[in-house]
């Protein structure tokens, strides 16, 4: 809007202006639309090259025969490394605890995370790392993270659950891939709770 | 105005009476989760703080602005009494009553799941059905809001729609699409359950269904805001609106991409898919396209103002505009905070980002600083705007104003910040109380102690804003006839396509049912989805 308008009918100039303003504007949404259209881009980088993407699959399991049989009954739940090298979690959430409620896993390795709930919604985040998940009842939370550093983190349930939400917190245990992998081979589950 | 005065006066008074109440529950929420206070002792009282402040907050206090305020634009733009004033009054009863059952079930702590709701936890079904009644009161609004504009239309065949009418409208219809999630979720889900009729409920599909309304209710909340930018701002700070078509064109895009963008709230959910995730994700991306231009819009009608007071260069024309003016404050407090709120939106929304800060305090901080901060603080213009029209009263004190929208900006940025912050940490939201001799937690306690003085600062700005509408003094003398800004070239020929929203409600039901039918339909067939429902208030 810098151009100065020359004196004339009072129609010309209005013509005048409203087409450096259509111009302007017509200039911006341009604009907008490359910035948008940036965004996506980098979205889409990001998820094919580094692979980063939120949980994915749609896998359902019935909560009312998950403690008798299948992946979730108390003696598989915890850290195992699996017969094709990969390390899992397994756990559940219900009012108001996790199980278990201290994870052990190694350090600078890709681990898969596998949860679900026995009854409310519940959800976790690891300290300030980006493992992150909702665990809905009825439905299986599959994802892979990796944990950069050592050290013990804070493990809180992240969606209100009812009343006893606020005490719903648990651990992480990252070590070693060293010191892990050796504790693996003596035992098939891995787990810091207390005994 | 004609003679929808009362009505716009009863709609603005219960909204922010009712406001007044919920930010001191919110405030009292954060006193009690800081350091200064000991832990609550009875965690429940929390959450039924909580769920009050957010169903007022969240339902009741925007649908009431966006209800009053439209009355108020239907007569004063067409320049004709509104018709159907009877199904109005009994629109806000239904309101009213609604609101009261549900605000008794949760005073009596059968209903703490939140405003979010959380099946398969459920509350009492009279918590439900007053959230029913609000929202079928707010749909005759809806249906009243059409009518008058077709009758308009019919008597002034060719003429073009004012702008404030046409935003008017567009989120009316916004809003009557985007209930039918929580509706049908509630309705077919919820309620059954709540009334004994089943044990079990879906809860991933109800998560799905309440997406829907999830994120483009803040839009419903937005175009109040928008209407105040685009037709109210220009003509109060001595200017005109830069571009009517610019503001046609954002309330079009608002209606058409508000919509089918829920699930990027359930990007961490395990039910659903990564394909429509993605899809959501960009849709959410697009939504943004009528705020920038709407920024655009907005800073050139005030850059317009700013030269014409005499202000050159790049920058001095932002020197000359009329800083004492309140709504030159609000507007330049209003966009600030969306400016921080949506670069957060736009780490909520992507695909990837998302994880670090999901369910944290980080999400809070984002729509407070969006809701709270850019849209409530035109709710306030809002009514200071309307005030006169509707008590005959004298111009309100400048001064007070002044304060009030400082106050209410200084105490939105210390209650927000905090927030982010810890949220970067990991702080998960929705706590009663934190451990704070936990070493992990301990630094965090001071950013709490902050949040709270920052709510502090905002109960304040609140008391402020309703003694300032409640000291008006109505005057003998009549108030001149209230007007909307005029556009700096008014007579552009509006194309039909934006005099009307036919296009624009198709557009949105088109892209809602392919954005939303297939994950609907999968889910209500997958198997082992449906789990035992807890009860709320019964142990
Ligand atoms: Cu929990």
């Amino acid at each position: 809007m810098t151009s100065p308008i020359q004196p004339g009918s009072s129609a010309d100039n209005h013509q005048i202006s409203e087409d450096v303003a259509n111009a302007a504007e017509r200039r911006w949404a341009i604009i907008v639309i490359l910035i948008i259209l940036s965004l996506l881009a980098m979205m889409i980088f990001t998820g094919l090259h580094w692979a980063a993407m939120p949980p994915s699959r749609v896998e359902s399991v019935d909560v009312r025969t998950l403690h008798i049989k299948g992946e979730f009954v108390e003696s598989n739940l915890g850290t195992t490394v699996e017969k094709d090298g990969r390390v899992v979690v397994r756990l559940i959430a219900q009012q108001y605890s996790f199980s278990p409620q201290c994870i052990v896993v190694p350090a600078g390795t890709q681990v898969t995370f596998r949860g679900t709930s026995t009854d409310a919604i519940h959800g976790f985040v690891i300290g300030r790392t980006n493992a992150n998940t909702m665990l809905v009842p009825g439905f299986v939370s599959t994802f892979t993270t990796s944990f950069p550093k050592t050290g013990e983190q804070l493990m809180p349930c992240h969606e209100y659950c009812g009343i006893g939400h606020e005490a719903m917190w648990a651990h992480v245990q990252v070590i070693s891939p060293e010191e892990f992998f050796a504790k693996a081979k003596a035992s098939e589950r891995l787990n810091c709770v207390p005994r | 105005m004609f003679h929808a005065r009362k009505l716009v006066l009863a709609h603005f008074w219960v909204a922010f009476v009712a406001f007044f109440v919920a930010i001191l529950l919110g405030e009292w929420q954060m006193y009690i989760r800081s350091p200064l206070h000991a832990w609550v002792n009875n965690p429940e009282h929390y959450y039924r703080s909580v769920t009050a402040h957010g169903t007022v907050m969240g339902y009741v206090l925007p649908t009431l602005v966006a209800m009053g305020f439209g009355y108020a634009i239907t007569e004063i733009t067409l320049k004709r009494p509104l018709i159907g004033l009877r199904w109005a009054w009994a629109g806000f009863w239904l309101v009213i009553v609604g609101t009261l059952m549900a605000a008794a079930t949760t005073a009596a702590g059968k209903s703490s799941v939140l405003y979010t709701f959380y099946p398969p936890m459920i509350a009492s079904p009279f918590y439900y059905l007053g959230i029913v009644l609000v929202v079928v009161g707010s749909w005759i609004w809806v249906a009243l809001m059409s009518i008058n504009l077709r009758a308009w239309k019919k008597a002034n065949a060719g003429e073009t729609v004012p702008l404030a009418m046409y935003g008017n409208v567009a989120g009316a219809y916004l809003w009557a699409w985007t209930s039918v999630g929580a509706a049908s979720e509630i309705l077919v889900l919820i309620l059954p359950a709540s009334l004994g009729l089943t044990d079990t409920i879906n809860a991933g599909l109800a998560r799905v269904l309440f997406s829907w309304t999830l994120h483009a209710i803040v839009y419903f909340w937005l175009v109040p805001a928008y209407i105040v930018f685009y037709t109210i701002f220009p003509k109060a700070i001595g200017g005109r609106l830069y571009s009517d078509t610019m503001g046609r064109i954002a309330f079009a895009l608002f209606l058409v991409f508000s919509m089918p963008i829920g699930i990027h709230h359930l990007f961490a959910d395990p039910q659903v898919g990564s394909g429509f995730k993605f899809v959501h994700a960009a849709m959410t991306a697009m939504v943004s396209i009528p705020t920038f231009l709407t920024v655009f819009t907005i800073v050139a009608s005030a850059e317009v103002v700013g030269r014409l007071r005499g202000g050159t260069g790049p920058f001095g024309w932002v020197k000359s505009l009329p800083w004492s003016n309140p709504m030159m404050l609000a507007v330049t407090y209003a966009f600030i905070m969306l400016g921080f709120g949506g670069a957060g939106g736009l780490i909520n929304m992507s695909y990837q980002l998302n994880e670090t800060i999901h369910n944290t305090q980080w999400v809070t901080g984002h729509f407070h600083l969006i809701f709270a901060g850019a849209i409530v603080i035109m709710y306030f213009m809002a009514a200071y705007e309307m005030w006169p029209q509707l008590k005959n009263s004298a111009p309100l004190s400048a001064g007070l104003i002044r304060a009030q929208l400082t106050l209410w900006f200084v105490g939105m940025m210390v209650l927000t910040m905090p927030w982010h912050l810890v949220g970067l940490l990991g702080a998960p939201r929705r706590m009663a109380y934190y451990d704070y001799t936990n070493p992990a937690l301990h630094p965090q306690a001071i950013t709490v102690t902050m949040s709270t003085f920052g709510g502090l600062l905002l109960v304040i700005s609140a008391a402020l804003f309703i003694y300032v509408l409640a000291t008006a003094r109505t005057q003998s003398a009549p108030v001149a006839p209230y007007s909307f800004s005029k556009a700096v070239h008014p007579h552009t020929k509006t194309p039909a396509s934006l005099n009307s929203l036919g296009l624009w409600v198709a557009m949105m039901i088109a892209l809602t049912v392919v954005n939303y039918g297939y994950p609907i339909a999968q889910l209500a067939a997958t198997p082992n989805a449906s789990v035992p429902i807890i009860p709320i208030g019964e142990r």
